[in-house]
């Protein structure tokens, strides 16, 4: 359970950073928070040659709220966004969903970004990102190219970023206010990833009923992914008990959940479509 | 590489090579074995130590990711011989059995309440759910730690 024998380099700017891992390839891997990273280490799933730490780079731990939405710099700990004042206001789905982040030395240390190029099913950030609409910013050597974080996620621990590329944030579109919204997961600890959760909102028309809902989901198929079926059921609608159960039985439908030591595909499949209607429950509340 | 850094109060420096964890760092070059280490992959928060104020474990953290850092171990935070004040209720209301995880349970119950000395019962639980002990069943550490908060209500930063 030791880490393998790697090189340390902490680069004082993106350029030197971006210049690291131009020079060592493959080789080089960048360490945030390192909550993800140094169990693979002690695991022995990676042995890079060389870890670039980001934590001296600035302009990564930046919090922005404005018109145009949230802005989450990279290096932004789990713990920041709890104390943020702005953010409860700003985007409360995120701040709710980032609560159920690991345990609470974990929270002192892990980061958006490390969570993002990461990409587990199951972790909270990425299932917000792409549940809201997220965009995932990303420098490279030929500059900043914005992902959405619908196409960034491309498996279990598997995301488009090209070799070279560091992610420096991401950006939340704006929330409106009067917007209805909830987040239920199940963990058998709390702090543990979830077996399945679900991030979900939509807004009200004039006559009260739903439009542009956004139902996701975490932990249930090998990537977060948005419902169509079960938004096309909650679109439109009063969200009165029928459409509720209608939008839950059609997330249950429409996911793929893989069996594991911890659950099979039946359990998982059931506990979709109970954390939706949960969280139908309450935003509708 | 050469890092510098404060542990309890004293400068230290010292060279130490990449792949070496705080944790290990703490205890095999500083000899300070009060941090100890369980599962070395960060599920059971016994090498839990404070960095700038904030429990961190010490498994998941390199010794030179803490250059420039301030350190503070569960040896930093006794009373010479006699009992701390969170120590005192840990003993009072028996929330340790085997002591293993104790120097975790200590160290996260100092940051939580020096940050929050009015935590309440839940928030003592949600915080203590991150930190495994196989003896006490958990409730006599939680007693503990809701007594010991008058003490940091009463002043800064005990002890």
């Amino acid at each position: 359970m030791k880490f393998p024998d790697f090189d340390y380099a902490c680069p004082k700017s993106l350029d030197e950073a971006l210049g690291l891992l131009r020079l060592h390839g493959d080789d080089a891997v960048l360490l945030a928070g390192g909550q993800s990273l140094m169990p693979l280490l002690a695991f022995r799933l990676a042995a890079p040659g060389l870890l670039v730490d980001l934590k001296d780079v600035p302009g990564l731990g930046d919090i922005g709220i404005d018109g145009g939405g949230v802005r989450l710099g990279a290096f932004v700990r789990w713990c920041e966004i709890d104390r943020n004042a702005g953010l409860a206001a700003a985007h409360p789905l995120l701040v709710e969903a980032i609560g159920h982040v690991a345990h609470y030395q974990i929270r002192n240390r892990g980061t958006v970004g490390g969570s993002l190029a990461y990409g587990d099913p199951a972790a909270e950030m990425p299932g917000i990102a792409v549940t809201c609409d997220g965009e995932i910013i990303v420098m490279g050597e030929s500059g900043e190219r914005r992902v959405a974080a619908a196409d960034f996620f491309l498996g279990a621990l598997t995301t488009c970023l090209r070799p070279g590329e560091i992610i420096t944030g991401l950006h939340l579109p704006p929330w409106p206010a009067g917007r209805r919204w909830a987040f239920e997961e199940f963990a058998r600890r709390r702090g543990d990833f979830a077996l399945a959760g679900t991030a979900l909102y939509y807004d009200l028309d004039s006559q009260g009923r739903a439009t542009d809902a956004h139902i996701g989901v975490i932990g249930a198929a090998d990537r977060p992914m948005r419902l169509a079926q079960a938004e096309r059921m909650i679109n439109g609608s009063t969200v009165n008990a029928d459409a509720i159960a209608a939008a839950a039985e059609a997330a249950s439908r429409e996911v793929d959940p893989m069996e594991d030591f911890h659950a099979p595909t039946a359990y998982r499949r059931a506990l979709v479509e109970t954390l939706v209607a949960r969280a139908l429950t309450r935003a509708a509340g | 590489m050469r890092i510098k850094l404060k542990v309890n109060g004293k400068t230290v420096e010292a060279e130490v090579a990449p792949r070496i964890s705080l944790a290990d760092f703490l205890r095999d070059t500083l000899r300070l074995t009060g941090t100890h280490l369980g599962c070395e992959h960060g599920v059971c928060g016994a090498c839990t130590v404070i960095v700038d104020g904030a429990a961190v474990r010490a498994c998941l953290m390199l010794a030179v990711q803490a250059h420039g850092e301030q350190i503070v171990t569960v040896e930093g935070l006794s009373n010479d011989d006699a009992l701390s004040p969170l120590q005192a209720c840990f003993r009072k209301h028996h929330a340790l059995q085997c002591g293993f995880c104790t120097p975790g349970m200590i160290t996260t119950a100092h940051a939580l309440l020096t940050e929050e000395p009015d935590a309440d019962a839940d928030r003592v639980r949600e915080v203590l759910s991150g930190n495994i002990c196989r003896c006490t069943g958990y409730i006599p550490i939680i007693e503990a730690v809701l007594e010991a908060r008058a003490h940091y209500a009463d002043q800064d930063a005990p002890p």
